[in-house]
């Protein structure tokens, strides 16, 4: 039996068998949410069924992040994705963080990256997205 | 007990606004409360419910209080509700009165935030040697803030800011450099502004960024302060004297909203919404409308955010916030002065004390006592704050006719 070496950084990110997003879905009004609802805020129904979110989408807004907690490295860029209509928050990643690198309306697609590593050797994957 | 439907304010108070390394902060809201009084003519006796906001404190500055105060028995509650914890008092002494169970209400918003740093980011690192454990509600294995997106305030405005460039286009950097340069040139006018000093364009597009495009003095500066009101119903305000009466300031709108569901509000706080809501609301409930203002005094924690409540607010057609600004009406003499006081960004930005010290403002205007920063012959003002997660105050006030 193998063990798995890599874990998604978020639950609602899936490495198989591409890196993915998977949202919860509301079987009744079609709303989104990457966490877990008792009823859906949109119209309060109660079933909800996992849905896979477009890899590729379009920067809606981003700010160039210069101070933050700490343990984040700075400069980063966070930013809203539109992924095919469902809003996504990721970094922008694999791209220099200047307005003259990032800008409204650009197209991204879903790239993962390393952000660590236990003390059993499991290494954490995170997404951000980088530009298409 | 007396009843009418009509609300006023009789008495208000602002501390001034900056850095009181020996006052706490039960000094400092007592000090609202005792001003508020004091404006107001009356004393704690008169005062039927305490309302009490202070964010980041023990959750009892009520009762803490009314023991520096007076202690008089009358119910005392401890609201919190983000930024906008201090118009949420507000409203919670204006429904005890509206409701007929008081005649005088009091609320106040106090907090001391000088040199409190980053509001907003956090998280636990992992230590080394830990094996990963899934926490929170996205199961994440180690802080989600900085790894993705933000939970930064002036990062998260930002892209509220960001996001109105993207979908009307006109919203640069420079833009929202010229709303903060406005904001700063308005408080030389306030000697109760935490920092009144006129900053060129230049000086604030050079300063330290902290999230593009928000440099530093396009954020709103923590510090100390308090802000209290006395509320009062129309038939109990016949009673008092006549300069009572042509004092008080009617409050033709109180409304306090929260957001409703939309698409991406899961993943950036919409502020939009609910603050149009509440605006519509306000305008209907006091039978006026933005062009009737003679002032706004609207939560700009951020020059971002300054932009997008224009609209929100309707202070311009839907769309039409740059170029509204760009106009010059958002200038104190323009055609519909915005945060006068000089906003939260040069005012600052005492969290609990926002949305009582917003509605202080526009007070000093209709009465005609905002001395050397009066706005002439000013008779209808809106106050609106708003606190994330999300909710929102918006009051309308009027000049009395007495």
């Amino acid at each position: 039996m193998s063990t798995a070496t890599q874990i998604p950084f978020v639950e609602y990110l899936r490495l198989e068998p591409t890196p993915h997003l998977v949202a919860n879905e509301c079987t009744s009004c079609g709303a989104r949410y990457f966490d877990r609802r008792n009823a859906c805020a949109a119209c309060f129904a109660t079933d909800f069924t996992p849905v896979d979110i477009p890899t590729e989408g379009v920067v809606r807004s981003f700010s160039i992040i210069t101070f933050a907690a700490p343990g984040v490295e700075v400069p980063f860029v966070a930013a809203v994705i539109d992924c095919g209509g469902t809003s996504v928050r990721a970094n922008i990643i694999n791209c220099p963080p200047d307005p003259e690198h990032v800008s409204l309306g650009m197209n991204v697609r879903l790239a993962t990256t390393v952000v660590g590593t236990d003390s059993a050797g499991v290494e954490a994957v995170n997404y951000g997205f980088e530009p298409a | 007990m007396s009843r009418s439907d009509d609300i006023w304010i009789l008495g208000i108070h602002m501390t001034k606004f900056g850095k009181h390394p020996n006052l706490d902060v039960v000094d400092l809201g007592a000090e609202a409360i005792q001003g508020a009084l004091a404006d107001a003519g009356v004393t704690m006796a008169d005062i039927g419910i305490l309302a009490a906001g202070n964010l980041l404190g023990s959750g009892s500055i009520a009762q803490q209080l009314q023991k520096q105060v007076g202690q008089t028995g009358i119910p005392a509650y401890n609201v919190s509700n983000a930024c906008a914890t201090g118009a949420t008092a507000l409203r919670t002494a204006i429904m005890a009165v509206k409701a007929g169970e008081v005649d005088m209400g009091l609320a106040v918003g106090v907090e001391k935030l000088a040199g409190a740093g980053l509001l907003g980011a956090g998280g636990r690192a992992k230590a080394d040697n830990d094996e990963w454990e899934r926490n929170g509600r996205f199961g994440a294995v180690g802080p989600v803030d900085g790894r993705i997106g933000t939970e930064s305030m002036p990062g998260v405005f930002a892209q509220i800011g960001m996001e109105y460039g993207h979908k009307y286009g006109g919203a640069d950097f420079e833009l929202f450099a010229k709303i903060s340069e406005k904001n700063h040139a308005h408080s030389t006018l306030n000697p109760l502004a935490a920092y009144n000093k006129a900053m060129s364009l230049e000086q604030i597009m050079n300063d330290v960024m902290i999230a593009y495009p928000n440099t530093r003095p396009m954020c709103s500066a923590n510090c100390d302060g308090a802000a209290a009101a006395v509320v009062i119903n129309g038939e109990k305000l016949k009673t008092l004297s006549l300069e009572q009466q042509r004092r008080a300031v009617k409050v033709s709108a109180s409304i306090l909203t929260s957001d409703p569901w939309q698409e991406a509000c899961q993943v950036l706080p919409d502020v939009n919404t609910l603050t149009r809501s509440a605006a519509h609301q306000a305008y209907e409930q006091a039978g006026v409308g933005p062009q009737d203002l003679n002032l706004v005094e609207l939560h700009d924690c951020f020059a971002t955010a300054e932009l997008v409540h224009y609209d929100n607010l309707m202070l311009c057609e839907e769309g039409g916030a740059v170029d509204f600004f760009e106009s010059g009406a958002a200038h104190r003499d323009g055609r519909l002065p915005v945060n006068v006081s000089g906003g939260l960004q040069s005012k600052g930005h005492p969290i609990s004390a926002t949305g009582i010290a917003n509605i202080w403002e526009v007070c000093q205007h209709v009465r005609g006592e905002a001395g050397d920063r009066q706005i002439e012959g000013a008779k209808v003002g809106l106050a609106h704050v708003i606190g994330l997660a999300s909710a929102c105050g918006v009051h309308i006030l009027e000049r009395s006719a007495a």
